[in-house]
């Protein structure tokens, strides 16, 4: 079937076909073409998960992307653990359905607020977050920009943990120092610790404290008019029941003859997946089946566009006080090679040098004979 | 005091009859030391009932852990302790709880605040004080929030040790000295965080630390297990000595009985001030979409063990190690620090009139 045929209406007249065809252009089969060119070229998607350790961050990773990707894990133990900093970890996984292809980036963060002494020990974070800014940004102003990695972070899931009553001081400032750069998503931890009465109260001052202390976590954008009332349900749903209340699971349990996820209490089975237990599906829902896309364009269009104009000002204020010519197009300096890829350089140079030698030999030696 | 000769243990009491709290008598198994001290007050004969009528017994229960966000009024101890402390005492003890509706701030040093109460059962009266640590290990860089509590500790020490220098001393010394320390653990199911191993290497030196798994109800029995192993590796490697200490066991009766109990902590424990119907009884517990905790069900968690270690096996023993142990050493402690000679009756008020000093 010709892509022109496919979007044609019912008709029923041949004559009305004939009047139809002439005013039909064709280009009602874009989304198509799009549609085929974005599987071919695969999707990428960069989460990153912080919150203190013990909260379910890994169990709750491998329940929403169905893999294993901490297998290898080991905890530390305390002598390690006493001189712990917080780093940054990436986990690279390709999935596949249905023949769509997605790279999945997942940024952990083991440390974040696990010592006596938590005084910024969301800097190593934002640093992260800001270096992949600006390598997006030299990139894009380089020479080449065919192949331009995206590194950039675009969603941070932030686990609070159930045992408080609300927001504690290190998340608060940890979300204040990080909502202007990457979508927040902010998630209550190991839900199955609180009756359905304490998650609605927690919930409550949860919102409170966001708003009281100003912090801009992701919004779920504004479902358009049109969308049927479903939907609207649906949405509204999702916004009252921020922010999520999760409950993660490595194992499969039976409960009532099927094989779910779940946990297993002498005292009930905890299912994942059943909506009345927890947020889960809803969080699946939000961040894979339907706002995965907007979580990127926000971080390009909002987030990465704030850097960008904070880096030019700085830039041509920098060259403003150097008395330069100012240049439509920014000149990033070069950047400096650290000290590993200088050796490496070095190295290198070195082995041409002596390899360049030898054949020189050689053909001494050639012209001699 | 003595067991008078053909004195026997009477049978199970007769309900009601002055209690205000009922709670369930269970004789322990094996019989504590000192003789004439009951293992299990609500068992001794009426003798000696009398003797611990005026005075009661002061246990101070100094609580651990709690969080709550910054700044503004929190509600209750985000891991379950005035619960848990109401569920131990089957009433109303904890501070939270006296007082509904008051919403408290979470400062910005840890506070030390003291309730007391006096509890009666069966015609035993029983002054129970509980110690509150609100702000402790909520902020941003906790380094030293454990001073506070320390401080309060060694001040309870220093006035008995003032009461029992004085040369006319009151009969009955009262004994605000702290007894136990319940040190809550959030249950993560990975390793005690260097807050709690920096807490507990301190405290243990000068109180006895009981350490628990709070809200437990987040963790399957195998997690369960994998972490109580951890913890107790962990408190090995650190040479963390928590109640019941090793050390101060007195004979290998002693000993069997604590090993079993050494096997188990810490204890995790699920606290509940709500009942439910559980096949036709009322029981304490926690109803979830998924099934209702039971808090007394030794099957569901551990709670049933710590109020027996708590209470009924071991509270007299909690009373001892404290008297004998922790303060003699703060006392001897303080006479070295002392550049005066040794504190005696005939040599009067230490400070009178000899400038300040922190005797």
């Amino acid at each position: 079937m010709s892509t022109g045929m496919r979007y044609k209406s019912k008709l029923v007249n041949p004559e009305e076909k004939q009047d139809h065809e002439k005013q039909y252009v064709g280009f009602a089969t874009l989304p198509n073409q799009v549609h085929r060119k974005s599987v071919k070229k695969g999707f990428d998607f960069t989460l990153m998960v912080a919150g203190e350790s013990g909260l379910g961050k890994s169990t709750l990773v491998n329940s929403l992307f169905l893999t294993d990707l901490y297998k290898d894990r080991k905890l530390l133990n305390a002598e390690e653990r006493i001189n712990q900093t917080v780093e940054i970890v990436k986990h690279t996984v390709d999935i596949e359905e249905k023949g769509v292809k997605l790279k999945l980036t997942i940024v952990d963060t083991p440390g974040f607020g696990d010592a006596v002494n938590n005084t910024e020990c969301w800097k190593p974070i934002t640093d992260y977050i800001d270096q992949q800014f600006e390598q997006y940004f030299r990139d894009e102003s380089g020479l080449n920009r065919k192949n331009i990695q995206d590194n950039r972070v675009h969603c941070c899931l932030y686990f609070i943990s159930p045992f408080g009553h609300g927001l504690r001081p290190v998340d608060v400032e940890f979300m204040k120092a990080l909502h202007e750069k990457v979508n927040i998503v902010p998630l209550i931890a190991k839900a199955d610790c609180l009756i359905p009465s304490e998650i609605r109260k927690l919930k409550e001052r949860i919102r409170e404290e966001i708003d009281k202390f100003g912090i801009k976590v992701y919004q779920f954008p504004e479902c358009d008019s049109d969308e049927d009332e479903e939907f609207k349900q649906q949405d509204r749903e999702l916004k009252e029941s921020a922010p999520f209340a999760v409950i993660g699971s490595n194992t499969v349990v039976e409960a009532k003859g099927q094989r779910v996820r779940g946990r297993l209490y002498p005292w009930g089975i905890v299912e994942v997946e059943n909506q009345a237990h927890c947020d889960f599906v809803k969080l699946r829902n939000m961040l894979i089946r339907t706002h995965m896309h907007d979580l990127k364009d926000v971080t390009c269009d909002v987030h990465y566009e704030n850097y960008r104009a904070q880096c030019i000002q700085q830039m041509t204020s920098k060259l403003t006080q150097d008395n330069r010519i100012e240049s439509p197009i920014p000149i990033l300096p070069l950047p400096t090679p650290d000290t590993e890829t200088e050796k490496l350089i070095k190295m290198k140079d070195e082995e041409l040098r002596r390899m360049q030698e030898m054949l020189q030999k050689m053909q001494q030696q050639m012209q001699d004979q | 005091v003595g067991l008078p000769q053909g004195c026997h243990l009477p049978g199970p009491p007769p309900p009601g009859g002055g209690r205000r709290v009922p709670l369930p008598c269970r004789a322990s198994p094996a019989a504590r030391n000192a003789p004439g001290l009951y293992p299990n007050l609500w068992d001794a004969p009426k003798w000696i009932r009398s003797c611990y009528r005026p005075g009661g017994i002061s246990l101070s229960g100094g609580t651990g852990r709690q969080t709550g966000p910054a700044g503004d009024p929190t509600g209750q101890s985000g891991l379950g302790k005035s619960t848990m402390v109401n569920t131990l005492f089957k009433s109303k003890v904890s501070r939270k709880a006296s007082q509904p509706g008051q919403e408290e701030r979470i400062p910005k040093t840890v506070q030390v605040q003291s309730i007391s109460h006096v509890i009666e059962e069966k015609g035993v009266k029983m002054k129970l004080t509980v110690t509150d640590t609100p702000g402790f290990g909520d902020q941003i860089n906790n380094e030293n929030c454990w001073d506070p509590i320390i401080k309060y500790i060694n001040e309870q020490y220093e006035r008995y040790l003032r009461e029992e220098v004085l040369i006319t001393r009151k009969r009955k010394i009262p004994d605000t000295r702290v007894h136990g320390c319940v040190y809550f653990v959030p249950p993560t199911g990975h390793w005690l965080r260097p807050l709690d191993l920096e807490f507990m290497q301190r405290l243990s030196k000068i109180v006895n630390v009981v350490p628990v798994i709070a809200k437990a109800d987040t963790l399957t029995l195998e997690e369960r297990a994998e972490f109580k192993q951890r913890i107790q590796e962990d408190l090995k490697t650190h040479a963390i000595s928590v109640y019941p200490q090793a050390d101060f066991d007195q004979d290998p009766d002693d000993r069997l009985l604590n090993d079993r109990i050494r096997e188990k902590i810490p204890f995790a424990v699920v606290g509940a001030d709500q009942e439910h119907q559980v096949n036709g009884k009322r029981v304490l517990g926690r109803k979830t979409k998924w099934g209702i905790i039971e808090v007394e069900n030794p099957a569901h968690c551990e709670f049933p063990l710590l109020r027996d270690l708590l209470i009924r096996s071991h509270l007299q023993d909690l009373k001892d190690i404290t008297h004998n142990v922790h303060y003699e050493s703060y006392r001897v402690r303080r006479l070295n620090e002392s550049n005066r000679p040794a504190l005696s009756p005939l040599n009067g008020l230490p400070g009178k009139g000899e400038g300040s000093s922190n005797l």
